[in-house]
Parts: C-alpha cells; structure tokens; sequence
C-alpha cells in the first residue's frame, strides 16, 4: 500500500515529539560536553579519550550530514533530483577558504603578502574577486551568497523552462563538471589543480589546535540543528505541503492557483545556502579544498547518502550520511581499491530493497509491530497523523 | 485581502499558465453578472477534430441554482461541451458566455477556473499522499504566494471552513487519513470538495457516479440536490438510477448537438432518444 512511499507530512525519526527532544539534549550534550571533555580533560592513555582525528572526524560527517539534510529537502520533498548539490558545498568552501588563504598572511613558502600560488604564477597583485577576502565576515557572507546567488539564477532559468527528472539531474551534473574544469585552470585564480591548503589560522587562533577543532566541530554540530530545525519548519508549513504537492502533480498544484516556479526555487536556493554553510565550515576542518570536491561523482555520492538515508524524511539523510561516511572511513584505510565498488552495490540495494532506506525500515518494522500489538489493520488507525493546525 | 491572484498576475505568470492552457488570449474578465437568472449560455457551439464534427451547433443555456444531467450516448460530445467551457477546448464557432458578460471563449483554463467555474473530471486528480484535510486546504480559496504559505498558520475561519467542507462530503471520519487510502467513491467526494471550497458559481462534473457502489451513488445524488440552489451544476451521466435521483431537467446530446430536452420520463418517451440512445 502507500504507507512506505514518502509521504506528503513529515515523519521524524523519533517515534514521540518527547523522545525527539531527548534525542536531541543527548546530542548536545555530547557535543558540547562529553567530546570536549574527552579530548582536554582526559589523558591520552584513557580509553575514552578521543584523538584529533576523531573530532575532525565528526566535525567532517556532521558537514556532510547537514549536506545530505539540504539534499533531502530538494530531492525528497520537491522531487528535485540535484547531481550537482557538491558544487554549492565547494563553493562554500572557496569562499571561506579565500579567507583562510589570507589569514596565513606572510607564513606562507614564499613569505609573500600573496597566496603562494599567486607568487608561483608571477601574479603581482590580488584579481579583484579577492578583494575584502581577509576578513572573515566577507568571507562567510561569501559563502552563503555565491551558491545561493548561482542555485537562483541556474534554478530560475530550469524551473521557468520546466525542465524536470532526469534532463534537470543531468543539467546539474554537467554545471558541477563545468566549474571544475574552470577551476583546474590556474588562471581562474583559485590555486589550480592544488586549490587551497596549508591553511595556518582563524581569526588569529591556530587552525590546529585542539580547542579550535572541537570548535569547529560543535559549529558543525550547531549547524545541523538548525537545518533541521529549519526544515522540520518548512515540510510542516503550508509551505510544505504545497511543495509536497507540486512534487506529486505540478500541473494540478498550478491549476489551484500556485506558481510552482516560486515554491520550487526557494527550497533550491535555500538547500543551496545549506551546502554553501557546511563547506565553508567543511573546508576549515579537513584542511584542504580543490576542484575534485566538485567532480559529478561526489555530487552523485550526496545523493546516495539521501537514499540510503531515506528520501521524504528529516533525520534520514543525515543518518545516511553519517553511515556511508563512517564505511568510507573504514573502508579507505583496510581496502581502499574496493570503496567505490562497494558504494555502488550500496546503492544498488538500497534502491532495490530499502526504497525508503534506513528510516523507512526502522518505520515499517516499527510499524509492524505495533500493528502486532494493536492487532488491528493500520489502515483505518492513521496514527499520529492529525489535522494540521 | 485579496485572494487568489490570477487578476493580479505578473506577464511572466500569464506566460507560463497560458504556456500550460495552450492558447494565447489575454482576456480581463469582467465581474459575474447573473441578473437575467442564466449562469451559462452555449450558443450554436461547433466543434471540430480534424473534419469530425464533435459538436454541432449546440446550444444550451443553464439557470442559476439549476440542477441539470446531460446525457448521450458515447461519443455525443458531452466531455467536449465541458472541454469548451472550461477553455480546454476552442469552439471553431458559436459564443459561450458566464453569465451575461463573461466571454469564455476570450479566457484561459486557469482564469475561466478563477471566473468561478469548476470541474471534477473522470479520474479524480487529488494528492494521494496528502490527507484529505491537507487536499482540501492545498484547494481552499487564499494568499498562494511563497511567502504567505511559509508563515500561513490556518486561522480559525479557515479551519472551520475546511471542516465544514469535508463535512459537506461526508469524509469527516477521515479528515486525517491520506487520500491514497480512502475507497474510490471517497476520493471522488475528496475532488467534489476540493471543489466546492473553492466557492465555484458553476460546477461541471463529468461520470461522476462511474464505479462507485449503489449506496455511495445515492449519497452522491444526495450529496448535489444539497449543492443546487448555492450552485448551479451540469452533470454528465450514463447511470440512468442516478439520473432519476438527482431529479432535475434532462439534456440529451447526440452527434454534438441537443437531440431533447425535458424531465426524465419526457425525455425517455421521444421517440427519437429511444432510437439513438436509449433503444440501442
Ligand atoms: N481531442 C480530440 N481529438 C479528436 N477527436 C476527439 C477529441 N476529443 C473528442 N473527440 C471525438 O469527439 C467525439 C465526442 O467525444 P466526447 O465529447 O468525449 O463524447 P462523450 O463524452 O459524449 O462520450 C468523439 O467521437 C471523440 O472521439
Ligand atoms: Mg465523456
């Protein structure tokens, strides 16, 4: 029946609005409290301590996840399927890394007031594009600007043009491809093939020391609840149910007097914001940001994540996020040939056997069991589900 | 506030309904005027596919409040007389009008569905995985801009009038459950009140009863002699059980134009309808 297609209302994970906002005080207090706590307070020889590379770890996957919910919302509650939602990540990541480029100021190979790319190709002074890039306030409007600017005017001209399914995923993949080749050209001004490293401070505080990473990562973790809290906000609104609508019949949403165009773009723009934000918090972290971030195949891997995850539900992208990243993880170090093998097999099962992913069968199964314990057809019992007020 | 907003559409709004309508007329529709008692004039209507002459010089009128069931047999060109006055169809001659000044001929489908004239096709078009509370809503007669709808909280008046809508249908029992769950004759009252909360003048409704059971089929008649006299409404209908109960005049169609017209028993003693249609 349709109780496992995505559904027009939002289902959270939490099966109670009371377990949710456990949930969630247990997740601040982890990354507020205990991580911290574990990586400064502890000894290194303690078995609870967490190693830098833990922290940036988490730091990275909750990045990724906040991706992953911005993903879900265009994909899973538009029905926009995006291969092309990297490129607004990476340029996040530009945009803050600009800045990081500048903060390394005179520490840098070539003691230069330059980017060390910029002495190496000769350039004499900073292209007008990096103007303003020291400060840190430029950079991070930067970030939530030039994806939200480029999603708006790309998402403008597709959307008026009604260009749908597949022709809109693969417009999106050829935008991500078009951008990184322009940004493996040196001249570009962007660091070339090399993009942006060895990246020194922020706001004056080194980059590297423990504090700043956990830092980092509990911004990170900071920016995830919003999202969430953003989007949980939007599928529940009127809003949303109208976005819901046009996902299942444009045309008949139209006749009701809508402009699908309107509702489509923001959502667009907005996950694009979304993405801008974690790369810009992304790159800080991981150290390093070049034009491989934008090759159509990770764009292709922010969708597998919402699938695996669970496409029409909040929690489940994040989720999905956080578990293909974690296999990455593991995967890369003890059998690095086999990882995209296994990513595709990944997607290939969760498509033909999980169409829901892991939220969608955690439901179902919970379903079943309360259908066992009620034993009554769910059918007519439309639990949870009330009028909207 | 204003509701709705074809009036005040921008061109690049009317560019892409009337990309999606098909035709290219940009019409001002003039105000319903309703003084001569006739909510819809036909007036020598042809209409034809490709040399076949679908309809015929028909001419119609319908009253305000008036309940009326058109039928014929298949092919008589009862769904093309709806598909020209919701501006699906351009008639090749003859005038339609909305009342005494609105030229629906001069309009397209989303303004002659703004004019106030709505229509349940065949297959019912809801959203299925919407409950019916939310269908109803998504239709509802309000602000439908972006910026209205992320800060749209139902007020009261609206929350009242939805539920009396689906009240209206008879769906409260399921006012929370997804559309896609409820039985083929509740999905096509789910359309009706989709309809009806859009405050249509004139409602068009195209095999309405088709599939449904005995006992929905009479809720349904029971359901339209309630919504005549607020509305006016033509139906289109071969179940001649229903016929009866709805109660009203009879137009018989046949080869595109008005073979008869009169109570039902009138019309099922001419002996021309026998021939064509009902002695088949
Ligand atoms: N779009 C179309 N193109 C060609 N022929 C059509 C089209 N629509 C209807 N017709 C023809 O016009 C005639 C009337 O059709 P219709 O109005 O659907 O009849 P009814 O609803 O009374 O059964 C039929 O012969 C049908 O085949
Ligand atoms: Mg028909």
């Amino acid at each position: 029946m349709l109780l496992h297609q995505p559904s027009a209302v939002p289902r959270l994970l939490a099966a109670t609005p009371r377990a949710g906002w456990i949930a969630l005080a247990a997740f601040v207090l982890v990354m507020a409290v205990l991580l911290p706590a574990s990586r400064l307070l502890l000894p290194e020889a303690s078995p609870l301590h967490v190693s830098d590379y833990v922290v940036t770890l988490i730091g990275k996957i909750l990045c990724y996840s906040v991706v992953a919910v911005a993903m879900g919302l265009v994909w899973g509650y538009a029905g926009i399927l995006s291969l092309g939602h990297g490129l607004f990540f990476s340029l996040g990541g530009y945009a803050f890394g600009m800045y990081l480029m500048r903060q390394i100021g005179r520490d840098g190979s070539y003691h230069s007031d330059l980017p060390d790319f910029m002495v190496f190709l000769d350039w004499k002074a900073l292209p007008w594009y990096w103007q303003g890039s020291d400060s840190f306030l430029w950079a991070l409007l930067l970030a939530l600007l030039v994806p939200g600017v480029i999603a708006l005017v790309f998402g403008y001209f597709a959307f008026r043009s009604r260009i749908r399914g597949v022709y809109f995923s693969i417009i999106t993949q050829a935008l991500t491809f078009a951008a990184m080749l322009l940004f493996y050209r040196n001249e570009t001004g962007f660091g070339g093939n090399n993009g942006f490293t060895d990246f020194k401070r922020i706001l004056g505080y080194p980059i590297t020391a423990p504090e700043m990473r956990l830092m980092l990562a509990g911004l990170s973790a900071l920016l995830l609840m919003l999202t969430l809290v953003c989007a949980r906000y939007l599928v529940t609104s009127r809003y949303g149910r109208v976005l819901a609508a046009i996902r299942d019949a444009e045309s008949r949403v139209m006749f009701l007097g809508y402009q699908p165009l309107h509702y489509k773009l923001f959502v667009w723009t907005l996950s694009a914001v979304l993405c801008g934000l974690a790369g810009a918090l992304y790159v800080p972290q991981v150290g390093i940001i070049n034009p491989s971030e934008m090759s159509p195949a990770n764009s292709i891997e922010i969708a597998i994540w919402v699938a695996v995850g669970g496409r029409g539900t909040l929690l489940g992208p994040a989720l999905g996020a956080a578990a293909v990243n974690l296999a990455k993880s593991w995967f890369t170090v003890s059998f690095p040939d086999y990882w995209l093998f296994f990513l595709g097999l990944l997607f290939v099962l969760v498509t033909l056997f999980l169409p829901q992913g892991i939220v969608g069968m955690w439901q179902g199964l919970r379903a079943q069991r309360g259908r066992k314990r009620t034993a009554e057809p769910t059918i007519g019992s439309d639990q949870g589900r009330e009028a909207q007020t | 506030m204003k509701v709705g907003s074809f009036d005040h559409a921008s061109p690049g709004q009317r560019e892409q309904w009337e990309a999606a309508a098909s035709f290219g007329h940009v019409a001002t529709s003039a105000a319903l005027d309703l003084s001569h008692g006739v909510i819809l004039y036909l007036d020598d209507i042809s209409v034809s596919f490709d040399g076949f002459r679908a309809l015929n010089r028909l001419s119609l009128t319908i009253d305000v409040g008036e309940l009326r069931c058109v039928i014929g047999p298949n092919g008589a060109g009862k769904t093309t007389m709806m598909d020209v006055v919701t501006g699906k169809t351009r008639p090749d001659s003859g005038k339609a009008f909305f009342g005494q000044t609105i030229d629906l001929t001069r309009l397209s489908e989303p303004e002659i569905a703004h004019a106030g004239i709505g229509r349940k096709f065949q297959k019912p078009t809801i959203f299925e995985h919407h409950s019916v509370w939310e269908n109803i809503e998504l239709a509802m007669k309000a602000d439908k801009r972006v910026r209205t709808a992320l800060f749209a909280r139902a007020d009261s008046a609206q929350r009242d009038r939805i539920a009396a809508v689906i009240d209206q249908v008879r769906l409260t029992a399921a006012t929370s459950r997804p559309a896609g769950l409820l039985s083929h004759g509740q999905k096509q009252w789910l359309e009706i009140g989709m309809l009806l909360v859009q405050e249509p003048k004139l409602l068009l409704l195209d095999e309405p009863v088709a599939g449904m059971t005995d006992d929905e089929t009479a809720r349904t008649a029971e359901l339209f002699r309630s919504l005549a006299g607020e509305h006016s409404l033509v139906v289109v209908e071969h179940d001649m059980a229903f016929v009866r109960q709805l109660g009203g005049l009879v137009t018989v169609l046949a080869e595109g134009s008005v073979l008869a017209h009169g109570s039902l028993d009138a019309v099922q003693e001419d002996a021309r309808v026998i021939e064509v249609y009902l002695g088949r």
